[in-house]
């Protein structure tokens, strides 16, 4: 079922597009050289009169990079390296045949993919945020102009700011960066705002662990950024604009500037864009690695030269914001949908995904999983098909236990909900989140204690400081969290623990306070009997406490086969065929590296 | 150049408004590798504000550093993605093969080690990134090449 997963049409005087991903995933696995390889050696071998060798931003495959997409057919090469280059020349490129061994291995029909319409990554995803991502140069105006580009400003500019506040909200679309509140309304609260200057600011201060979905739209396609910007600065009156990148992200900064650069001398920035009248200017500013600069407050404190702390609201940003002026935020995310909104209109976006939740949502899917990366789903795709037929399902024969969603913010879903259909309602009803995309999926392996004790220990350490209930109260609760990861609470704590968790909640003043504590909720809610048996039994049974863990093989369970002995890096296991490992616990220095490598949970 | 120029050179890109201090601070730590006390006075003379709020700006963001940093920067992320997948384990490594804590710098000047909240390589972890190369799929045995590779380019 493809739809807006067929490859766009850019259109090239070549007779084949030869598309290296080098989004930051293949980049670290030395894209650019196999991209200069590649350029080079089809130039010796005579043939760059008939393909072109082009960069693009992410696939979303980003566990199977360096990738090399051929088109039109599509043929898909996975983790492709320079020397694979002359193969690739010689098979396909001179004989049209298809380099097998560089196929995508389809691990269920044990079978290699030809082309990547047929791959299971990416047929049921549903590409419009992503609709660039991979098939365009991210850095040539050109390629995003090829396939669409800035028509819908040019659409827009012949609309009143009313129409184009009430398209957007005919399509339902609602915020992606984690709150999900409707978009149109939110634009409609700073278009009625009196004020002579009105600023727009892009939120790509993705901060959430586990989450990359704005730095592949920021690294990808940035220009469709840049037209939704223009979109939503041109609906609520807004001249002046801000793109607020993380300092973590260097590519995706480089590459905003570039396109603004671009954009600015096509005209499509400045003053009196393509003749409208309208002018719109936008400035880059990097963040400097603090995560509360997430919250609008006090992203745009940090925007005026301040330290990143939130303010109380009333007033919103929509009144008195950015400079005490009116101020729209949105996310990467948000911008990205709107050139398709605006192209296609609102009715036809709010045909896309469920009654409350329209269009798509992109997961980072990461952790326990055999194809990670990113995905473009419809709202309301259940989980079971995200993580068993795009994800793969989980590697190593393990079984799936939760999964993560919406971050430091977020809960856990568990197996009895492994159904659920994806949208903002059914993931804050079970007491999780959509958030902004994080999706950690958790295998038997992973201890649910101590994946709240990791999140807290995250906003603990990101806290301004500035409200008590949120400096000492996650705190305090890490402390009873790490008693327990080390066998030292009692059930009296636990029940501590969840009231402190209620006050953090109802009495932080930003949204990292507010929702610090879901993580911990959500484990205790559905994993309780995982905290009762740290603290009654004195046993992780995951095997991930390091306290908890005796390091002795039990040997009823133990198979002989060896792996924990092969597995040890200081030789602290010895193991003779048929014969049960012996660990020595005095040479063990407790880095688990045994237990991940046991597949029969035969070490205590 | 004299160190006093090169300040110059960066205030004369930005207005002396206070929204310019963090690229100012930006920049200078961009020139220097870390925050010298007498170019944050500077920088607070520049934006017209008093040097204790520029030393509060500065201390609130965990990219700043107040003191000289390695000829390399070693960055090991501590995400989500990469604390499921062993993340710690190759801090671990790190430790132990320089000898120093995150925020701490080699005596001989090679090695600066920091830890970071999320690099957004989650599909790779875990991940740590050497200056400005990102290594996925991080093993506790890539270790010692990867800092050794990084020990004689940048020696």
């Amino acid at each position: 079922m493809l739809q807006e997963t067929t490859i766009p049409k850019v259109p090239s005087d070549k007779e084949r597009q030869l598309l290296v991903c080098r989004g930051t995933g293949c980049e670290s696995q030395k894209a650019k050289l196999l991209y200069n390889t590649l350029v080079d050696a089809v130039y010796e071998a005579g043939l760059a009169d008939r393909y072109e060798v082009k960069f693009t931003g992410c696939h979303g495959l980003c566990q199977m990079g360096p990738t090399v997409m051929i088109t039109p057919e599509g043929t898909f090469y996975c983790t492709v390296t320079p020397d694979d280059v002359p193969e690739i020349i010689e098979t396909d490129l001179k004989r049209g045949g298809k380099v097998e061994r560089l196929l995508f291995f389809d691990p269920k029909s044990k079978t290699h993919v030809f082309s990547y319409k047929d791959m299971k990554f990416f047929g049921p995803q549903r590409r419009i945020v992503l609709r660039n991502c991979g098939f365009i140069n991210p850095e040539v105006i050109d390629d995003y102009i090829a396939v669409g580009g800035y028509e819908a400003i040019r659409k827009v500019f012949g609309m009143s700011r009313m129409d184009v506040i009430n398209e957007v909200k005919k399509s339902g679309l609602r915020g992606r960066g984690g709150g999900g509140f409707p978009t149109g309304m939110k634009w409609e609260f700073c278009n009625r705002s009196p004020g002579d200057q009105k600023y727009l600011i892009c939120n790509a201060d993705e901060g959430d662990p586990g989450a990359f979905m704005d730095r592949a739209v920021l690294e990808g396609d940035p220009h469709s950024l840049l037209e939704g910007m223009l979109i939503a600065g041109y609906a609520i009156g807004a001249t002046k604009a801000y793109v607020y990148v993380r300092a973590e992200y260097p590519l995706a900064y480089e590459r905003v500037l570039i396109a603004i650069k671009q954009a600015t001398d096509r005209g499509y920035l400045g003053k009196n864009i393509l003749g409208s009248g309208f002018d719109f200017e936008i400035k880059v500013k990097l963040g400097a690695g603090a995560f509360v600069c997430g919250e609008e407050t006090a992203l745009m404190a940090s925007i005026e030269g301040k330290r990143g702390m939130p303010m109380p609201r009333p007033p919103f940003p929509a009144v008195k914001g950015l400079f005490g002026k009116p101020t729209n935020i949105n996310n990467v995310e948000t911008f990205a949908n709107l050139p398709v909104v605006l192209t296609k209109g609102g009715d036809w976006f709010a045909g896309v995904g469920t009654e409350k939740s329209k269009g798509t949502k992109v997961f980072c899917l990461a952790g326990k999983i055999t194809n990670s990366g990113l995905v473009e789903i419809p709202m309301g795709t259940p989980l079971r098909e995200i993580v068993e037929e795009i994800g793969g399902g989980i590697p190593n024969k393990r079984k799936f236990k939760a999964a993560q969603t919406g971050g430091p913010s977020g809960g856990c879903i568990p197996t009895e909900h492994f159904d659920i259909p994806m949208d903002y309602e059914n993931l804050t009803q079970i007491g999780s989140i959509m958030g902004s995309g994080g999706l950690i999926v958790t295998d038997e392996t992973t201890c649910m204690v101590d994946m709240a004790k990791f999140f807290l220990g995250f906003t603990q350490r990101e806290s301004c400081g500035k409200c008590v209930p949120c400096r000492l109260g996650t705190k305090n609760m890490l402390e009873t969290l790490t008693a327990i990861s080390e066998g030292r609470a009692t059930m009296e704590d636990l029940d501590q623990l969840q009231e402190l968790a209620q006050d953090v909640k109802a009495g932080s003043l930003c949204g990292l306070g507010q929702t610090a504590p879901n993580p911990v909720l959500s484990t205790i809610r559905y994993f309780r009997d995982e905290y009762e048996a740290h603290i009654l039994n004195k046993e992780c049974p995951a095997r991930v406490c390091r306290d908890l863990i005796r390091f002795k093989v039990n040997e009823e369970k133990c198979t002989k086969c060896g792996s924990c002995y092969k597995a040890c890096p200081v030789d602290a296991i010895s193991w003779a065929k048929k014969q049960p490992a012996v660990i020595d616990t005095s040479k063990c220095m407790k880095c688990r590296s045994c237990i991940l490598a046991c597949r029969f949970h035969a070490i205590d | 150049m004299k160190s006093g120029e090169k300040l110059q050179q960066i205030f004369a890109r930005h207005d002396p408004r206070r929204d310019a201090l963090i690229p100012i601070l930006q920049d200078i730590q961009a020139e220097y590798g870390y925050l010298p006390p007498e170019a944050m006075e500077a920088a607070a003379g520049h934006c017209r504000m008093h040097p204790v709020e520029v030393f509060g700006v500065s201390t609130f963001y965990a990219q700043f550093k107040f003191d000289p940093v390695g000829r390399n920067t070693l960055m090991v992320c501590q995400g989500t993605a990469c604390h499921v997948m062993g993340g710690a384990r190759i801090l671990e490594e790190v430790q132990s093969q320089l000898g120093i804590r995150p925020g701490q710098t080699t005596p001989d000047g090679a090695f600066t080690l920091e830890t970071v909240a999320c690099i957004g390589a989650c599909a790779l972890a875990p991940a740590m990134v050497v200056n400005k190369d990102t290594h996925g799929r991080m093993k506790p045995e890539k270790v010692m090449e990867i800092l050794h590779a990084a020990r004689n380019d940048n020696s």
